[in-house]
């Protein structure tokens, strides 16, 4: 951090802080009441995945995966089969790929309306909060009816899913669509209008498009800064490729291109976008045995992989190593909030103490993921 | 472009540079470790490369007799291609060109394969460990790591072969 000099002050946010968004450490230069430079510190939540990984067998790492981004799980889940049905070259059914985007859909509105609602919540907005967090609870019953967990699933398998749908699934999604849809216009008069919270977002931590590619950041925050770059439509996965829908980018609807309130509206946006591709697989999920292609032995052959899909926070990449047994030689996470989090220094630089919150809070970062 | 062009592209600016292995997947190139700051820059500012994206950076070790390996997952926003980059490093000195000053994510990357591998990055700026704490002994990710047994006089727990956790 360097020597400290006249009114510069070293000021210690976290681990255990509300707006840090988990157990996250940052040592904070000020000069006045004006940021410096940020050093965060991390680590306070490693739970050593990746060592793990290389003790149990191939099946065994998906509930670790579960426990790393625990606001979206079935997204954690669907990178790593993805990777290992690339590695393995399983074909599998097509209903178990509806399945897979109506699962990892609904998670990503789940997600989003956590990032969104704790982000009023930062910004000190308390109500819009307990709206979200209302209809978030329909979509974990739905998830807890399907396979008995709320938030950590277990449920995609190399190959299948855990369980099939339960036979009035689709009734009851649709149910919640019809209802939830409405109510994206009640949380853009509650909050996404509201004076107060535009006047501290518009214009605050600019992160420019060319920064954002070099910090490696991913995700809404990329697409927020104007980039069009969505792994599900340019590298398309699973069945993506089949449904139509947009690619939100930030529209400085109030501010500069890139702030904290673009990052914020294109969340909102993409929910939208989720909903449209939930609409379409629910009406076309043909019937098919979710278990036929799970492999008796997971044992795929000597190489290497690196698959990335689009987590609600970004691209969520896996880099697996197979030496031809059925245990792991290497698994590595590239996590979107890590990258996402490394940017925090350099875009904070001359903002308010304030303003940090409200450009952490922007970022959507989970520190399951980043320290893994 | 495909990665046999890619190859042929970086085989030309840097003669001698690329090592030739039957054992490399489609998607990758193997480098030698000399002239890697060179090649890296070279490779983000060429307009026809323009490896704009460093997607991820991951250490891997091949066994307690091979070497320590560092690849690198590069993606070209602007031509949508992408490569893989393999680099092996002695086991005994494992050590490579930092690219932090070219990506920015670099330098996390760059520190987290530090902090499970050990391995130098050569004009890192700020290479600590991330993850794990700043006094932990050893390399965790190492096929050949020991664990310590106490840190500040908390005894870790270790798995024993057959009795399951202690």
């Amino acid at each position: 951090m360097g020597v400290v000099k006249g009114d510069q002050m070293i000021l210690n946010i976290g681990p255990q802080h509300p707006s840090t968004h988990g157990v996250l450490r940052l040592e904070v230069m000020t000069d006045g009441e004006i940021v410096s430079q940020i050093r965060p510190h991390l680590g306070y939540l490693h739970r050593c995945f990746e060592k793990h990984s290389e003790n149990v067998t191939y099946e065994q790492v998906i509930p670790f995966t579960d426990r790393c981004d625990y606001l979206a799980s079935m997204n954690s889940n669907f990178g790593y089969v993805v990777a290992m049905e690339d590695l393995m070259e399983i074909k599998i059914p097509e209903r178990v790929e509806y399945i897979r985007v109506i699962m990892a859909e609904l998670n990503r509105i789940a997600s989003h309306l956590l990032a969104l609602g704790v982000y009023g919540l930062d910004i000190g907005a308390f109500t819009p909060f307990l709206y979200m967090l209302r209809d978030r609870e329909r979509i974990l019953d739905m998830f807890e009816y399907t396979c008995g967990a709320r938030l950590l699933y277990n449920y995609m398998w190399v190959g299948g899913v855990s369980h099939d749908l339960p036979k009035d699934f689709e009734t009851i999604c649709t149910d919640f669509l019809d209802y939830f849809e409405p109510q994206i216009n009640e949380y853009n008069n509650l909050l996404s209008y509201n004076k107060i919270f535009v006047e501290r977002t518009a214009d605050v931590g600019v992160i420019p498009a060319d920064v954002a590619i070099s910090y490696g950041v991913s995700g809404p925050n990329l697409r927020a800064s104007g980039v069009k770059w969505d792994v599900r439509k340019d590298e398309p996965y699973s069945i993506y490729e089949k449904f139509d829908f947009d690619t939100p980018t930030g529209t400085a609807e109030f501010g500069t291109l890139g702030d904290c309130y673009d990052r914020y509206w294109v969340r909102m946006l993409e929910i939208e976008e989720s909903v449209k591709i939930l609409r379409q697989a629910l009406k076309e999920v043909p019937s098919g045995d979710v278990h036929q292609s799970l492999p008796k032995k997971i044992r795929p052959p000597k190489g290497s992989i690196y698959r990335r899909t689009e987590s609600p926070r970004g691209d969520l990449g896996y880099y697996i190593v197979s030496d031809g047994t059925p245990i792991p030689s290497r698994v590595k996470m590239r996590s979107p909030a890590f990258t996402a989090l490394s940017c925090l220094d350099e875009v904070s630089r001359g903002w308010m103490i304030s303003d940090v919150i409200a450009i952490l809070g922007s970022l959507d970062i989970v520190l399951g993921e980043i320290d893994r | 472009m495909k990665i046999v062009e890619i190859k042929e592209v970086i085989m030309d600016q840097f003669p001698g540079s690329v090592i030739e292995s039957e054992e490399l997947s489609k998607s990758q190139v193997e480098l030698k470790p000399d002239q890697w700051f060179e090649i890296a820059t070279f490779m983000k500012e060429d307009p026809n490369l323009s490896f704009d994206q460093l997607e991820c950076i991951t250490g891997i070790d091949l066994g307690e007799e091979a070497s320590l390996q560092t690849r690198y997952n590069f993606h070209s926003m602007e031509h949508r291609h992408k490569v893989e980059i393999l680099i092996s490093h002695d086991r005994k000195d494992p050590k490579v060109a930092s690219i932090e000053k070219i990506w920015r994510i670099g330098d996390w990357f760059e520190r987290e394969t530090y902090d499970m591998f050990g391995i130098i990055y050569e004009g890192h700026r700020d290479l600590r460990r991330i993850l794990c704490p700043d006094d932990w002994e050893g390399w965790p990710l190492r096929k050949d790591y020991e664990g310590q047994e106490l840190y500040h006089g908390i005894v870790i727990p270790k798995m024993k072969e057959e009795d399951g956790w202690e």
